[in-house]
């Protein structure tokens, strides 16, 4: 199992057990995570999954594909750290990673 | 105004279900209108998963989202059902009694039906445009702020910034600079998902000083009484205001409940509970089936909403030829139903 800490947008900040092989996305909702409304369910269609990666992790994930950057066009207030949380899939690697979720998904 | 159409059926939402309900309706001689907001039919399984693949589909162990879609339109295609496209449904309004239902619907776009009775397969609701969560947007929308191109009047001799990466954003951006007193794109950044031909068209523009191009993102919005005076942006150098006095913003779409809410439905958490029987809601004549509705056990997948569809037309031709004998008969052996589909 890995851990995961999801910050809102005021500060409230929930750690969660993820599935090795899930994404993200799917483990804040699992949990009940709130910030993230993941519309289509992981397609890459919609960007209402949009987080920003802690600092120190932006480098350690693998890179976004053309397909997630091309999505996030669709976010708002879209930052250096923005990530697609269906796009990121949960392995031991990524014990700790600490991610934000925006004011608002649109 | 426009004349009003005269029909049996008319379906909101040209999804998947949407789309089979013609399909059943047909078979019972009943003739459907189908509205949809969107520009296409299929709904999420267009809109969302295209290219997906399902697994769930009876009898078909694979199909992708935009081919289940082409399959239906195919399936559908001998009861001729008309579409409108790009219309939402707004209103809904009840003229006739439990025992004879009639409603009159009425478009955005200014259309009106007069139908026997209404299967709303809304989904997830309507897809509606994303607005940029900058505060108070919505007192310059339909004003100064709009989130499609419905009359190029509206935005001659203005200067217009138009947002998004996009085919949307490049095409108006193309078809506005023209016309515009200047036009003003912004993406955040320098790359664009849109057709390369309309790219180098944009560049070409910028080079030859007929338009600006500005990396950054939508900071905030300047104005009185919802008319624009220019939109702050975040960029490389800071927070720039950009004068202008029409914003087109796109940021694609996402689905919203919208009008249903007020055609006097129940509603429970955003969606019509139905009985199991015949899938109608509390308004005799109206139907709800597919993602949108609720009963105990619902299941929002796309089989369900075919077996829905199935039932409620059997309800709509009670309505629609309330003295017709109703037999039940199998596509396979009924002559009479191969003639309605082509084959007999
Ligand atoms: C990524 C993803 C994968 C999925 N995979 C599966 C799967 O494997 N198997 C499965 O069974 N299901 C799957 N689903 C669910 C399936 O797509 C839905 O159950 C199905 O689309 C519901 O069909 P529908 O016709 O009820 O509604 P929708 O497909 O939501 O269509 C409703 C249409 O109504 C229109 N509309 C709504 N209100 C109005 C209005 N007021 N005026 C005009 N138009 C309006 C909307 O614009 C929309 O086009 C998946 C969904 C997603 C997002
Ligand atoms: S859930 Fe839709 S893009 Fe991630």
């Amino acid at each position: 199992m890995t851990q995961i800490t999801f910050i809102d947008a005021t500060g409230q900040s929930r750690t969660v057990q993820a599935e090795n092989g899930s994404t993200v996305m799917e483990t804040a909702l699992k949990n009940g995570v709130p910030g993230i409304e993941a519309e289509c369910g992981g397609a890459c269609a919609c960007a209402t999954c949009h987080v920003y990666v802690a600092d120190d992790w932006v480098e350690k994930l693998p890179k976004a594909e053309q397909m997630e950057e091309d999505m996030l066009d669709f976010a708002f207030d879209v930052r250096p750290s923005s990530r697609l949380s269906c796009q990121i899939k949960v392995k031991p690697e990524l014990d700790g990673l600490t991610v934000t979720t925006p004011e608002k998904q649109g | 105004m426009t004349e009003t159409i005269k029909t049996d059926v008319v379906i909101v939402g040209a999804g998947p279900v949407g789309l089979f309900a013609v399909f059943e309706l047909g078979l019972l001689d009943i003739k459907s209108h189908l509205i949809d907001i969107l520009p296409k039919p299929g709904g999420q399984c267009a809109e969302l998963y295209p290219e997906k693949p399902i697994y769930d589909i009876p009898g078909f162990p694979m199909v992708t989202g935009q081919g289940l879609v082409d399959n239906l339109m195919k399936q559908i295609e001998p009861f001729s059902p008309s579409f409108h496209y790009n219309e939402m449904v707004e209103a809904l309004e009840v003229l006739g009694t439990p025992e004879a239902p009639l409603f009159r619907v009425r478009t955005d776009g200014g259309i009106t039906f007069e139908t026997k009775c209404v299967v709303v397969a809304a989904g997830g609701g309507s897809f509606q445009p994303k607005r940029p969560p900058v505060p108070s947007i919505e007192d310059y929308e339909n004003k100064s702020v709009f989130y499609a191109v419905r009359k190029m009047e509206e935005f001659r001799d203005r200067t217009v910034l138009i947002v998004g990466g996009g085919d949307s954003a490049l095409d108006w951006t193309l078809n506005l600079a023209p016309i515009a007193k200047r036009v003003v794109l912004m993406h955040r950044r320098d790359e664009f998902r849109a057709a390369p031909h309309s790219v180098n068209a944009m560049r070409d523009l910028v080079a030859q000083k007929k338009m600006d191009l500005v990396i950054g993102q939508i900071a905030g919005l300047k104005g009185d009484n919802g008319q624009l005076s220019a939109v702050s942006a975040k960029t490389n150098d800071g927070v720039i205001d950009i004068a202008c006095d029409r914003l087109l913003p796109f940021f694609g779409l996402t689905m919203k409940l919208g009008p249903i809410a007020d055609w006097g439905l129940n509603l429970h958490e955003q969606l019509v509970p139905v009985d199991t029987e015949k899938f109608e809601t509390n308004v005799p004549g109206i139907f709800a089936i597919g993602d949108i509705n609720t009963y105990p056990g619902k299941l929002k997948l796309i089989l369900s909403g075919f077996h829905e569809g199935a039932l409620a037309a059997q309800k709509v031709q009670r309505y629609v030829y309330p003295d017709k004998k109703v037999i039940f008969q199998y596509t396979t052996s009924s002559t009479n139903l191969q003639k309605k589909l082509g084959v007999a």
